[in-house]
């Protein structure tokens, strides 16, 4: 029994970062009406950056996500620029297909780079860690802890950022609704064109995070991008910090059954409760009605 | 009626190339290659119906395929049914099962119903690999046996072209029946505003799961025909993502909507593909051109190839539709 309660820790330890995955797609989502389908992408581009990054350079890990989220910025805007831009505000079918198209953009330039064999960041030699703490005959590692640690950090980070600065309020106004915000002087261009960029770096975030726990390809992200539809559509729509809660849920769920089962049969639990919570509750279960 | 339509019968000369050009010459090379361009155009005509029709995009398409050779396949070899038999009854199996699903997840609107269908993709290929009788991760091969019945190898191989060529025939037709009937306009009342649609009489979650059962159907006994022309299966060829993708890509770039769009679009998008990867230099990249020539389109040509001709000349749309 005591070994589920170690798996269900360890569980909501990774669901944070599931979690601020969750938050890249549920904020563009919710401020532009866009399904992010290259967040999957990003997702795996974190976790080469990560990568590479600490091959180059073997100071923390968690230091090197700062560079990991202006590397995601910069890449939001291009992204922002190439595809999205053009397609805000037309129908659905659009942006689903031309984000998409830039999805397997992404992933053939990462397969014909990095092939599709599996990578790993190995930390064992980095200077700033946290260490594993063992409680009985369970060990809960270091890098769970760590990685829930800035998880957690980066989505207060962006808590305070939408309620507390100017342009995150202007963020939240044109989310709300477009056309009045225009009206008072917000220029909804340069506000969505930020928020996309914010949510491709909590993805690619999360990715880097997700690097520092498990091995990697270029196709893992697709594995986190079911995950982060999942949490969105259990938290509902822009509800940035409720999708963190809502990782945190996914994440304990499958701490609580992966002692039962193996763990190839987890795609179909996570889909399977994504097709329960949408047909029974098809705007969230604690979110606002969403304009699909 | 159907028969009437011109282009009915510009299809039946279009499968009737797909047979006499191989045959004339026994050129094997040849029925290899178009036997690739009949699937593509099979895919692309059945992802049609969801997305051009209805305007419901399905991540997923390629889940009929394989879940189509898995029934196939296993009906073939361990059942030692008759290949015809067992392809009808793989796709009545698998539209049975989209249509009981699709009634579940068509009461979604739009989007959310996209993301579902990535999630089905996944899904179902983790019940497979996990699924005992069907050989898990390692799949299932074709007894030789199998070929005897039907004359040997060689003469087994010929019908199953010619059963596949048969079903692109019937893809298009059904694309095209579709087209001109109430069920259709419905399709496209739904395509266009559903609330209206539901407004007006059209029941939109029966018509939204019929048309993804009938979407199923084809693909998915040209996967029984195909996987036992291969062989083998296993789940990541059966489910194989990309051809998933690419369903996408050759019916955004023929003109979705349009029955010889998609077609058209398979036949070019696999052309193109085949000539990529055997370019040393684009292999690698074909994914990235596809990407690249998927956003095109939709930026800048939403109406695809098709598209383009119905502008050049409008009269066009009453011969090929």
């Amino acid at each position: 029994m005591s070994g589920v309660l170690a798996s269900m820790i360890d569980g909501v330890l990774v669901g944070a970062v599931y979690g601020l995955a969750a938050m890249g797609l549920s904020l563009i989502w919710g401020v532009m009406d866009v399904i992010n389908l290259t967040h999957g992408a990003m997702i795996a581009l974190g976790m080469f950056c990560m990568y590479l990054l600490f091959s180059a350079v073997h100071i923390s890990a968690y230091v090197l996500l700062l560079p990991t989220i202006g590397v995601g910025l910069v890449i939001g805007i291009v992204v922002y620029w190439m595809a999205v831009h053009w397609v805000v505000g037309r129908s659905m079918l659009m942006s689903l297909l031309s984000t998409f198209a830039v999805n397997m953009m992404v992933i053939g330039i990462g397969t014909a780079v990095w092939s599709t064999s599996p990578y790993n960041v190995n930390l064992d030699n980095q200077k700033l860690k946290i260490n594993d703490i063992t409680v009985g005959a369970y060990t809960f590692t270091g890098n769970h802890i760590a990685a829930a640690i800035s998880a957690v950090v980066i989505a207060l980070a962006l808590q305070f950022f939408l309620y507390r600065t100017r342009t995150g309020k202007a963020i939240r106004a044109v989310a709300d609704n477009r056309e009045a915000a225009e009206l008072m002087g917000i220029s909804s261009t340069a506000v969505l064109s930020i928020a996309f960029a914010i949510g491709i770096a909590l993805a690619c975030t999360s990715g880097a995070l997700v690097s520092t726990l498990f091995p990697f390809t270029i196709l893992s992200g697709a594995v986190y991008q079911l995950k982060s539809f999942v949490v969105t559509i259990l938290a509902g729509l822009g509800k940035p910090f409720g999708a963190l809660v809502a990782g945190v849920l996914l994440g304990l769920l499958e701490g609580v059954i992966t002692p039962f089962i193996a763990v190839s049969w987890i795609p179909l639990i996570e889909f399977g409760l994504f097709v329960v919570v949408l047909v029974a509750f098809p705007q969230g279960i604690f979110g606002k009605r969403a304009t699909a | 009626m159907i028969l009437r339509r011109p282009f009915f019968w510009i299809i039946l000369l279009i499968a009737a190339g797909f047979i006499y050009a191989p045959l004339h010459g026994n050129n094997v090379s040849l029925r290899e290659d178009l036997i690739l361009v009949a699937i593509a155009i099979i895919l692309a005509s059945n992802l049609n119906l969801m997305i051009g029709y209805t305007g419901y995009v399905n991540f997923g398409h390629i889940v009929f395929y394989g879940l189509g050779g898995y029934v196939g396949l296993y009906l073939t070899t361990v059942r030692n049914w008759n290949l015809v038999l067992s392809a009808l009854v793989a796709g009545v199996v698998v539209s049975v099962c989209a249509f009981l699903f699709g009634l579940a997840i068509l009461r979604l609107r739009g989007a959310y119903f996209a993301l579902a269908t990535i999630g089905i993709l996944q899904a179902v290929q983790a019940f497979v690999s996990n699924f005992d009788p069907w050989g898990r991760s390692t799949g299932m091969y074709l007894s030789f046996n199998s070929y005897q019945s039907l004359g040997g190898a060689r003469r087994a191989l010929w019908i199953t072209y010619f059963l596949i060529i048969a079903v692109m025939a019937l893809s298009m037709i059904v694309s095209l029946a579709i087209k001109n009937s109430k069920f259709g306009l419905g399709l496209f009342a739904i395509r266009e505003d559903e609330d209206a649609a539901v407004v007006l009489g059209v029941n939109a979650t029966v018509y939204k799961a019929i048309i993804y059962s009938v979407s199923a159907f084809l693909p998915a006994v040209a996967g029984a025909l195909m996987f036992f022309k291969n062989g083998m299966i296993d789940p990541s060829i059966a489910f194989e993502y990309m051809l998933s993708l690419e369903g996408i890509v050759m019916l955004m770039l023929g003109g979705q909507g349009s029955v010889i769009g998609a077609a058209l679009g398979g036949a070019l998008y696999e052309k193109l593909r085949s000539y990529l990867l055997t370019a040393p230099v684009l292999s690698n990249f074909h994914l990235v051109i596809a990407g690249g020539l998927l956003l095109m389109v939709v930026l800048f040509a939403p109406g695809g190839l098709i598209g383009w001709v119905y502008r050049l000349v409008p009269r066009a749309r009453k011969v090929i539709e």
